[in-house]
């Protein structure tokens, strides 16, 4: 008897928490979506919603993902920095000189620089950071660079750096290597560099918050305290938008922003990637040169956009976007223009009259790449290619696709780490480890050697250029587009830029 | 004791089961190396790092490692943070504590009197609408009743701000208000479920002798149900408020997800899609005694409301 | 004996639960056969619209009509779902008898491993499982199967254990009819009552699991169509003023899961 009063009394005493706790839930304590809002503007905050969580650790050497390294630029700073245009211009240094040999390259440090620790700036931090970054980046086209710089070493307060072999490149190197102070251990989880937002916090999986640096050396940055909020579902990083859970957020698709509330406007600008149906030039059929001219002409670029972003992005013909003018050749983008019966004609001269079977991957956390996919698979389907499209997690993708190389064809987007041709070409070489697509082309090799040890501008461009030519030439892949990037941003906030490079600067944003 | 030391060796045999299938699933998808390193890395920044993790390791010596570990209390590190799992789970558990609770609570606060409601009027067109009503909403997955609240309350009726989660700590008040949405989601279906069977559990009771004796004694159909059908009727309804309670730690999960709710679901997604195999497991292993704990404490009460078991 | 079952359950959960299911299959064979548009069929001219008279349920961004997936969808699931519940039916239906009838040693250990994973919520197991392994529908159906076999052996081992201690079985036996015999014409028919209410429910678990696999991006992939992968998608159109997709494709996903539900009920209940 005991026992069981004791047992209705417990659920009693639930029963009661409960009711207590619906009624708690009924008080008309609700905040209106807006006071948050407006309490962040007082407070001069924002917060922007980010689609991934950074890579686990933060040192400026180990910034493994794109989506880390467009936070942490607002973190970190190198002697030179690239400006929203592409140019570089003087960062950490004031000047530099290069000897008449280009060997020799003597940067001028700027005075009273403060790290975010409070320490100021020496030419020993700079060496150190090099050092470092030489031997432990996660980049390894950015390691193999300064395995071709000899010696570094400090000359009344200048930094005087040796190169075994020319590079006009080099300046954009510069701009990737981040300077931290030497001798800091704690640089993965709490990262201190030079820019003109500091590292306050990192909650794993949920946000990161920045707050401005208040003796930055250069213009100070207008707001004074940013948190990124990791949102790992799309659906739900709209939703928050929408909801006015965050002020900003970066590489929308037109689908989610429109119809976005008049509290928001919308920039749009471009992702700097390179998307592509990326092709195993080394499996059947697809080593088949005319099979895959067949692709191209088979693909309606236009069309896709069209169906994907209502026509917004741009095509691209060959492995180079736009931002590089330097070396993006207008002329590539209609190599193929969209012809089916062309397409028919190259399959059944290569053997496929009928098609065949083909399966395109698309890493599942980038929803542009799936639709593009999709749209490419039914495409194809016009010709007689039975395109299935099939979702892979980007694990599963990096292992793979983009290491194993085990794949007949993928949609994704490279983006440049560093503004150089190579950073996009690169990866074509025969020898290149980054060689996804298997390419071998002897002409392409020598072009991209050529260019390499040519210190004449011109020259070097042209080389750049032809070698950009044979990508598209040979039909190495599918080039689709650079996608339209759609930033989603209060329509408060001002200042907003874009750059050629795949990273978001807030230091301009103002209320 | 023998009955304890059974659930004991039940759920030991479970966590070992549970534990090696998701170690083994890994084993053939890979390991994380490549995404913490990203696109750029070298083969040999690659080699290097799956060492340092012990991935280099065959599947059986990792999982054995693990094992021993887990036995002596030790989570491990994340594979892909560097920090304790403990850290990383500990206050994410709390949040997917709260939201089951809560989803439990409004379980039973509407599904009781619902209920006993519809075994007091049975037969009455209200009873009828009812059992209608309930057999539809029962059909309706957690899932859509969130897409479907979500949309009411938080875009259209903007009484809640969809994507703003606030912790506990920084304002109980904000937390709860953010909850109760998710928690009526995962309540929903459940409380047709719940009113069905205790419905019918009251009505299979109330054709039992005893009642019949209750009758010739004099008791109205009221106060035989108050007093001896309903205890009675209780019986059957525990064990199933257990599965209940198993059941919404599952249906957590797809919640979570729409509500961007911080909590353990959202991590285990996140974590399998990362290859974080230590978070896993440790949430794999936690969800698991936490269903076998829920089940045990719905039998033990189950014997103490027995009449049977009544010394 | 299938049509005595049938007459016996005459209840009204039992006549809906009919009618339902048997629109909703009727309406997946038409769909195999004939949609008003290819589903697949993108038209950019006919991007994100409402119903009208061209598009009954609408269209979607790529410009696909909304009711031809639908029924691409609802038939995909069902498909999935029959495959599931035959495999964990079938599998479990089989070690339930074998370890039922012939006891011993091995259901003991069978039984303590059915006893370890029932013991956790078979949806969250698959869910776990198929996260890991990545999206597809063979991997949809043999996962969802796996998890299913344990229930259904349960359920069939209680009964065989039942009947094979019933007078009638031991005359069979006595009288030298074969193992297999007894097992398939004399124990089987006589489970159905228990198990036809199973399968039942077991295609109601099999398309809400599957639902909510495709909802959370581990189900089917993305040439496939399913009704949750649907439902997942039309998320975004909600937002955007558009909530008719998620409304039909949820309403599709209730009825077939109505539909199923009120079978098992009817066919547990005597009327």
């Amino acid at each position: 008897m005991k026992k069981r009063s004791l047992a209705l009394i417990l659920a009693a005493v639930m029963l009661l928490t409960l009711t207590a706790c619906g009624g708690g839930g009924n008080k008309p304590t609700s905040p209106a979506p807006s006071t948050g809002a407006d309490a962040r503007k007082a407070a001069n905050e924002i917060n922007v919603g980010i689609a991934q969580d950074l890579s686990s650790s933060l040192s400026p050497y180990q910034l493994a993902t794109a989506g880390t390294r467009e936070v942490m630029f607002n973190v970190f700073e190198g002697l030179y920095k690239a400006d929203a245009t592409g140019d570089f211009k003087p960062a950490l240094a004031t000047g530099y000189t290069v000897s008449d040999d280009g060997l020799t390259y003597t940067f001028t440090l700027r005075e009273g620089v403060k790290f975010h620790n409070g320490a100021v700036m020496t030419a020993q931090d700079v060496i150190y950071s090099y050092r470092t970054c030489a031997s432990d980046s996660v980049d390894s086209s950015i390691k193999k660079i300064l395995e071709n710089v000899t010696d570094i070493k400090e000359d009344a307060g200048k930094v005087v750096m040796t190169l075994a072999q020319p590079n006009s490149d080099f300046l954009a190197y510069v701009g990737s290597v981040y300077i931290s102070p030497a001798a800091y251990t704690d640089q993965d989880t709490k990262p201190v560099g030079t820019g003109p937002f500091s590292f306050v916090s990192r909650t794993v999986q949920d946000n990161v918050v920045l707050s401005r640096f208040e003796d930055y050396w250069g213009e100070k940055a207008k707001l004074s305290r940013i948190t990124f909020k990791i949102f790992e579902n799309a659906t739900a990083l709209v939703t928050a938008l929408d909801a006015g859970a965050v002020d900003m957020v970066a590489h929308m698709s037109i689908s989610q922003v429109k119809g976005l509330s008049k509290d928001y406007q919308v920039l749009e600008g471009s992702m700097n990637l390179v998307q592509a149906l990326y092709l195993n030039n080394n499996v059947k059929p697809l080593n088949d040169i005319r099979v895959r001219r067949a692709l191209c002409y088979a693909v309606d670029v236009d069309k896709m956009l069209e169906l994907t972003a209502e026509g917004h992005g741009h095509k691209l013909g060959t492995s180079i976007y736009p931002a590089f003018k330097k070396y993006f050749d207008e002329s590539l983008v209609n190599a193929y223009p969209h012809d089916e019966a062309k397409a028919r004609e190259l399959l059944a001269e290569a053997g496929y009259p009928n098609g065949f079977d083909l399966t395109i991957l698309a890493p599942s956390n980038y929803t542009p790449h799936v639709d593009t996919a999709m749209v490419i698979a039914e495409q194809l389907k016009a010709v007689g290619i039975n395109a299935t499209v099939q979702e892979i997690e980007w694990n599963s993708w990096l292992t793979d696709v983009y290491q194993g190389r085990k794949f007949e064809a993928t949609v994704c987007g490279f983006d440049a780490s560093t503004l150089t041709a190579n950073a996009l070409l690169g990866r074509y070489e025969s020898t290149s480890a980054k060689n996804m697509c298997s390419y071998q082309s002897a002409q392409f090799d020598a072009f991209l050697q050529q260019a390499s040890s040519i210190t004449d501008d011109a020259k070097r461009t042209e080389l750049y250029k032809a070698a950009a030519k044979c990508l598209s030439d040979d039909a190495v892949n599918v080039y689709l587009q650079d996608l339209a990037d759609f930033v989603a941003i209060r329509s408060t906030l001002k200042g907003y830029e874009f750059y050629p490079i795949y990273v978001m600067d807030l230091s301009r944003v103002t209320y | 004791m023998n009955f304890v030391l059974k659930k004991l060796g039940t759920l030991l045999l479970t966590l070992l089961i549970l534990s090696f299938v998701a170690y083994a699933a890994f084993e053939m998808v890979g390991d994380p190396v490549n995404m913490i390193l990203g696109t750029n890395a070298s083969a040999e920044d690659v080699a290097a790092l799956r060492e340092s993790l012990g991935l280099n390791h065959p599947l059986l010596v990792r999982y054995l490692r693990w094992l021993t570990g887990f036995l002596s209390g030790d989570l491990g590190n994340s594979y892909i943070y560097r920090i304790p799992v403990s850290g990383m789970i500990g206050e994410k558990l709390g949040v997917t504590v709260i939201l089951t609770l809560m989803g439990f609570a409004l379980t039973l606060l509407f599904s009781v009197p619902l209920g006993i409601y519809g075994a007091r009027r049975e037969g009455s067109w209200a009873d009828r609408l009812l059992t209608v009503v309930n057999q539809i909403v029962m059909a309706v997955p957690a899932f859509f009743v969130a897409i479907l609240l979500m949309v009411l309350f938080g875009v259209v009726l903007r009484l809640f701000t969809p994507g703003s989660f606030v912790s506990f700590a920084e304002s109980p008040g904000a937390f709860l208000l953010y909850m109760i949405f998710p928690a009526l989601s995962i309540a929903v279906p459940r409380t047709a479920m719940t009113a069905k069977m205790l419905r019918s559990s009251i009505l299979g009771e109330m054709q039992q002798d005893y009642i019949r004796t209750a009758y010739s004694r004099g008791h109205n159909r009221q106060s035989a149900l108050k007093t001896h059908a309903f205890r009675n009727a209780l019986l059957p309804i525990i064990s199933f408020m257990a599965s209940t309670m198993a059941e919404m730690l599952a249906g957590c999960i797809v919640i979570e997800q729409i509500f961007s709710i911080p909590g353990i679901g959202r991590l285990l997604m996140v974590s399998i899609s990362n290859r974080d195999i230590p978070v896993v497991e440790a949430i794999v292993m936690i969800l698991a005694v936490w269903v076998m704990v829920v089940h045990f404490i719905g039998e033990v009460v189950g014997e103490m409301l027995d009449p049977r078991m009544r010394a | 004996m299938i049509k005595k079952m049938f007459a016996k359950h005459n209840n009204w959960f039992f006549k809906a639960g009919l009618v339902i299911t048997a629109f909703m299959v009727l309406l997946v064979i038409v769909g195999q056969i004939w949609t008003p548009y290819d589903p697949a069929a993108m038209d950019a001219a006919a991007k994100a619209q409402g119903p009208s008279a061209a598009h009954i349920m609408g269209t979607d961004y790529f410009g696909r009509d909304i009711f031809s997936r639908v029924l691409e969808g609802a038939g995909a699931t069902l498909v999935i779902a029959f495959f599931v519940v035959l495999l964990g039916a079938g599998l479990g239906t089989l070690v339930g008898a074998l370890t039922g009838y012939f006891g011993g040693v091995v259901d003991e250990v069978l039984m303590r491993i059915c006893d370890a994973l029932t013991a956790f919520p078979s949806v969250l197991l698959a869910l776990i499982i198929l996260a890991i392994l990545g999206p597809g529908r063979l991997n949809v159906i043999g996962v969802l199967a796996l998890v299913f076999i344990p229930s259904f052996a349960r359920i069939v081992r209680t009964e065989f254990a039942r009947i094979k201690k019933l007078n009638y079985v031991s005359l069979a036996r006595l009288q030298g009819i074969g193992t297999p015999r007894i097992l398939l014409r004399h124990i089987l028919p006589n489970i159905l009552p228990v198990l036809l209410p199973a399968v039942s429910i077991g295609f109601n678990n099999a398309v809400l699991a599957e639902a909510s696999m495709s909802f959370l991006g581990v189900g089917v992939s993305a040439s496939e169509v399913s009704l949750g992968r649907m439902l997942s998608d039309s998320q975004n159109y909600i937002l955007r003023g558009l909530p008719w997709y998620a409304i039909f494709v949820g309403l599709t996903i209730v009825l077939l899961i109505l539909g199923f539900s009120l079978l098992g009920e009817g066919l547990r209940q005597e009327d």
